[in-house]
């Protein structure tokens, strides 16, 4: 059982810079995110996508600012719980009582929400078609390649996941991949690569299909892919792999007696807590009047949030306002020796 | 002001006006239309406005930019005539635009 001041759900940019704020003054904090990396969207969907309205910044990845976050926050040594999701929180003794997918236990007086649109979880085939045989024969990502050995794979998707995965696999399996349109969207090297795996004959290609149907009961036999223009096609298959991509779900987070309004938060402006005493929500998960889905007003709402969890952390002690530039004792929060 | 006709999977058909400058998207948003979910608000990174856009107006809309169609092979049973409502910006060229909602978007 970890015991902590604060539990910040979510690791990207408002989440990062709340845990900054709580350092400042002086509280811990654990942060868990369900993504295996540190930097929530910023980091999953646009990496690459300079930003262009973080203030005084003029120009900036969305790795590039997740890494400067990171650095910030760095002489605090917060932990980091990733590839967790919180699966449950509960009141006990005025205190939350915070449980993970990985059964992490952590006890705090306040927990901030940082958590975007919800937790990334692989897009799934419509469920019409593959709920039966999920997890079994059909997968949405590889934990042990070795079950797919001479099989016959069926791969969807036209990004880097699908396209790496078909060129591992075609070496001891029998894959074919399915697209939706003829070009891929994957690093080109590998798109040629498959492209020449497929003259060779290593692996087969279908593109403008998608999937139509599954056949089988407790496993595959086969599965009908479907033109774009109506033509049917028949494959063998053992396993069904797709790969499109990450959706953002709210996820349990709708179970915690929380107001929820159209899929967010509303709280208070003046230290962002939600209609439970020592919940905050903060970032595109909260609403109020004027809200901006921006990684500025985040910033915002982080450090007004870290400030609302100090009277439940320290109840017996007073919050003293301290500029970085002057003040000792933050100073010494961050290492910085004179 | 546009007219823009928005049908939802069950048929049920609904025409608003939505202001020019708008996207399709944030006309249905504002207008509680169901079955655009938007959750990226509107930044062409989730794949959740998917709507279907009848054969005669897909070809008069502008063309989709880079990004669009990457995205679009993640959303839910993506057709030829898919587009994302939030890159479908409203003005007086899409006069009596139709767009279908498709069943559901994740």
């Amino acid at each position: 059982m970890i015991i902590t001041d604060v539990v910040i759900i979510g690791a990207g940019p408002t989440g990062l810079f709340c845990a900054h704020q709580l350092g400042m003054i002086g509280l811990k904090c654990e942060i868990i995110d369900n993504l295996d990396k540190i930097g929530g969207q910023c980091i999953e969907l646009y990496p690459d996508k300079p930003i262009y309205d973080i203030p005084a910044i003029p120009k900036c990845t969305g790795e590039k600012l997740t890494n400067n976050l990171i650095n910030q926050i760095k002489p605090f040594n917060f932990k980091f719980h990733l590839s967790e999701r919180v699966e449950e929180i509960r009141k006990e003794n005025k205190k939350w009582f915070v449980k993970t997918s990985k059964n992490t236990e952590i006890i705090a007086p306040n927990i901030v929400i940082a958590g975007g649109v919800g937790s990334f979880e692989p897009r799934k085939f419509s469920a019409k078609v593959s709920e039966k045989l999920e997890g079994k024969s059909i997968l949405y990502s590889v934990k042990d390649k070795s079950i797919f050995k001479e099989k016959s794979v069926v791969i969807f998707g036209g990004g880097d996941s699908a396209i790496d995965w078909a060129i591992e696999l075609s070496k001891s399996s029998n894959v074919t991949i399915v697209h939706r349109r003829d070009e891929f969207r994957g690093a080109q090297s590998n798109v040629d690569k498959i492209k020449e795996l497929k003259k060779n004959k290593q692996l087969e290609i279908f593109t403008q299909y998608q999937l139509a149907s599954v056949k089988g009961v407790d496993k595959i036999e086969s599965i009908e892919i479907k033109h774009e223009d109506g033509e049917i096609k028949f494959l063998k298959a053992d396993y069904v792999l797709g790969f499109f991509g990450l959706i953002m779900q709210l996820g349990p987070i709708i179970n915690w007696g929380l107001n929820i309004d159209k899929k967010t938060i509303p709280v208070n402006t003046e230290n962002f807590e939600t209609n439970q005493k020592g919940i905050f929500a903060i970032g595109d998960i909260c609403s109020y009047p004027g809200k901006l889905k921006l990684i500025l007003s985040g910033f915002h709402e982080g450090a007004l949030a870290a400030r609302g969890c100090f009277k439940y952390a320290r109840p017996d002690e007073k919050l003293r306002f301290e500029f970085s530039t002057t003040s000792k004792a933050v100073k010494n929060r961050l290492g910085i020796k004179e | 002001m546009t007219k823009i006709t928005y049908i939802e999977h069950n048929k049920k058909s609904q025409t608003i006006d939505v202001a020019n400058g708008l996207s399709v998207m944030e006309g249905a948003i504002q207008n509680n239309i169901p079955g655009i979910d938007a959750e990226c608000g509107g930044s062409m990174a989730c794949a959740t406005c998917q709507v279907y856009v009848k054969e005669e107006w897909f070809n008069k809309l502008p063309q989709k930019e880079e990004g669009e169609e990457d995205m679009l092979d993640m959303a839910f049973e993506p057709k030829k005539n898919s587009r994302l409502s939030c890159q479908l910006i409203v003005s007086n060229q899409l006069e009596g635009l139709v767009v279908n909602i498709p069943e559901k978007q994740v």
